[in-house]
């Protein structure tokens, strides 16, 4: 299992950083558009050692956190249907819906269970034929596949009490949605390494040329991170702008074929509401007209289309990178982990809960 | 043993024979199988007296204390919850600079649990009750309908004399103590969630659940200035130093490249989205020491097994109370906190 501390060393880190320093003349913003390398960058402090004119901004790569309101109430709802058994992954239970959220549905007595992979949930489904087995299926295009494996078999296995609650979302329509919104301050992206496992990066080239913004693939660990912006930024003094991979040791341009396969079997793109950044076309996955009957939707009702209203929470500025976390008013008073105003500060990729855990000074605001 | 109307020996058939609702009836069921399974496995004068409690002879300043246990699996890779449930009430008493002497043990039995699990739960208890030199003198027994239980809870409560000739309480702290802790960090909570959830991995991470009373009591026994000692059991590394600090009115700063993590460990916390940093422990605390101690207390530490692997990893600083800052390992710095509630695995 010996994979990361390669990409660890603080000298190598500290090397990074005086080369960064070096081609930066000016001031840029770059987009880390995944929530697991906004939790490295404050985890690890990568942040703290770049020069000033750097600014990082998080972007809204977290599953949990980009999830409309109205299926956490849908799966809530579905939750407290008699014989039901609700299976989400872990993360999910805490993201608060309009009165409640699934940990205390769970503990109310919903038969709610944390999987760690959507084919438990259709062992689930197996163990108990005579139960409605839901799973929750959000995420990325990361998750996506599996989530398809899973419909997938339950239709070959002819699994009829088997079906999924399908929130996924796409990586490259947000991208585009960012930089058309007025006043965008993205001059180039650190792309989420992982999506780009399964879909490979042809798709980002269009963006990079369209809108003149360097995107580079980048992985988790802190000298990758460190690596992608060493990379974006001399693009940008250079004046270029083209897509980059620097997390080859996982990622082709073509990506995963086989995963890609079975998601266009199983799913089709579908407009998709995104918390804090509203309605964006062509931006979600849906199960296609093939698989429409493993669609928790067509039993349990359909999940509304609105936008939403979000009150005190600025969580959908801080996922459109207009503000850091701890800009927010709430941050760590009247918003925390325990008592969350939105789920930016509820989920683990989260960037409310990463400034939260590791940059919080007593009494509410961060620390630079 | 007579066979009595007509009811077979409750331990006759291990294997087959589950707990039954009259085994905590307090009639002969109870009786048989306290006979039969519990006095002989902790074997001692006051269980031998058959009384209503246990009456001790402890001259002195006493530490007393009490935890529950509800572990599920029962058993998982390194332990269960028989020696979990001995080993986590010892250690608490020592965190006090106590030596840990008498327990209670106080059992909640599912209908329906197999005997045979049971047996093996006791004898572990027993086992690591000899092995830490405590007796265990009374108890109770109470058996609940099935589905009310995850098979069995326990709950202990301790008693040991206090050898510390200073209090030895967070309050003790002062600015510029040295932060010791006393070996790896994450084993127990990782070795549990993988059975609990049947992680495949590679090689069983197993839990370091075990007794830290010999080297604390070493550290106390040899002049070490102890301010305070903390079991680094729920909440991880991280609550522990937390609540210290936070006590102490102090801050605290941590190195994180000094503290010791498994690489399966930290890889499996890696995949989950876990922080090692508040992962559980059975086994593992850290003990704040006056600075011009670090050095002896470390040699004392590094000759018991059990911590074999010390180092000291910080200090506490002037600051806000409970202010805990880590030196990442690129060499950033980040907030360490307490968990805030359950742990959860991530997503993506």
């Amino acid at each position: 299992m010996k994979y990361r501390d390669e990409y660890r060393t603080p000298d190598a880190a500290r090397a990074y950083a005086e080369a960064i320093a070096r081609i930066t003349t000016r001031p840029w913003t770059l987009m880390e558009v995944c929530g697991g390398q906004t939790n490295a960058i404050v985890r690890f402090g990568i942040d703290q050692l770049l020069p000033k004119a750097i600014s990082l901004i998080h972007g809204p790569g977290c599953p949990v956190c980009v999830t409309p309101i109205d299926y956490i109430d849908k799966a809530l709802e579905i939750a407290g249907t008699p014989g039901v058994i609700l299976c989400t992954f872990g993360d999910m239970l805490r993201v608060p819906g309009t009165q409640s959220d699934l940990a205390a549905a769970r503990a109310r007595g919903a038969d709610v269970r944390v999987v760690y992979s959507p084919l438990e949930a259709l062992a689930v489904a197996r163990e108990h034929p005579d139960r409605d087995v839901v799973f929750f299926a959000v995420g990325f295009e990361t998750t996506a596949p599996a989530n398809a494996m899973a419909v997938y078999q339950a239709e070959r296995e002819g699994l009829v009490n088997f079906s999924v609650l399908v929130s996924q979302v796409l990586v490259p329509p947000a991208i585009r949605a960012l930089l058309e919104r007025s006043g965008n301050r993205v001059q180039g992206f650190l792309a989420a390494g992982h999506v780009c496992t399964i879909t490979g990066y042809a798709e980002y080239e269009p963006i990079a040329r369209r809108h003149r913004v360097p995107i580079v693939v980048t992985g988790f660990e802190p000298l990758d991170i460190l690596e992608g912006v060493y990379r974006c930024i001399s693009q940008l003094e250079r004046g270029e702008s083209f897509v980059e991979n620097q997390y080859s040791r996982a990622v082709r341009r073509p990506g995963n074929q086989l995963a890609q396969q079975v998601m266009e079997a199983v799913f089709q793109v579908v407009p998709r509401q995104w918390r804090g950044m509203g309605g964006i076309p062509e931006s979600g996955l849906g199960l296609s007209p093939a698989y429409r009957s493993f669609d928790a939707e067509a039993r349990f009702g359909e999940v509304s289309d609105r936008e939403e209203v979000t009150g005190e929470c600025a969580s959908g500025a801080v996922l459109r990178g207009e503000i850091r976390p701890d800009q927010c008013p709430a941050f760590g008073t009247r918003c925390t982990p325990e008592q969350p105003l939105g789920v930016t500060m509820v989920s683990e990729e989260g960037a409310c809960a990463a400034y939260y855990r590791y940059r919080r000074q007593p009494g509410g605001q961060s620390h630079e | 043993m007579s066979n009595i109307s007509g009811d077979h020996c409750p331990l006759a058939h291990d294997g087959q024979d589950v707990v039954k609702m009259a085994h905590g009836g307090g009639g002969r069921a109870m009786a048989q199988l306290l006979d039969s399974l519990f006095r002989p496995a902790f074997d001692n004068p006051w269980l031998e007296r058959q009384h209503d409690g246990a009456v001790l002879d402890m001259p002195g300043s006493i530490a007393f204390t009490t935890d529950s246990y509800v572990v599920r699996p029962l058993f998982f890779p390194g332990s269960d919850i028989g020696a979990m449930a001995v080993h986590g009430t010892v250690n608490d008493i020592a965190m006090c600079g106590a030596e840990p002497q008498y327990l209670s043990a106080g059992f909640i039995l599912e209908e329906g649990l197999p005997l045979a699990t049971l047996r093996q739960v006791v004898e572990s208890m027993a086992t690591a009750a000899r092995a830490t030199g405590v007796r265990i003198v009374t108890g109770d027994l109470k058996v609940v309908e099935r589905g009310k239980a995850d098979g069995l809870y326990i709950n202990t409560a301790g008693v040991g004399r206090v050898v510390a000739a200073h209090p030895i309480e967070p309050g003790q702290v002062q600015a510029g103590d040295r932060l010791l802790l006393s070996g790896d960090i994450g084993r127990h909570g990782i070795a549990v969630m993988a059975a609990r959830e049947k992680l495949d991995l590679e090689s069983a991470i197993e839990s370091d659940c075990a007794s830290i009373a010999a080297p604390v009591l070493a550290l106390l026994n040899e002049g070490i200035s102890v301010r305070c000692f903390r079991d680094l059991t729920r909440g991880g590394l991280a609550s522990g130093v937390v609540e210290v600090a936070e006590t102490a009115g102090l801050a605290a700063e941590v190195r994180e490249a000094d503290i010791p993590v498994r690489e399966d460990v930290s890889a499996v916390c890696e995949l989950l989205g876990l922080d090692p940093l508040h992962v559980a422990n059975e086994g593992r605390f850290i003990a704040v020491v006056a600075p011009e101690d670090v050095d002896r207390a470390i040699a004392i530490l590094r000759r018991h097994g059990v911590s074999e692997a010390a180092v000291e990893i910080g200090q506490f600083i002037e600051g806000s109370a409970g202010r805990v800052t880590a030196q990442s390992l690129i060499g950033g710095s980040r907030i360490v906190d307490r968990l805030s509630g359950e742990q959860l695995p991530r997503i993506c």
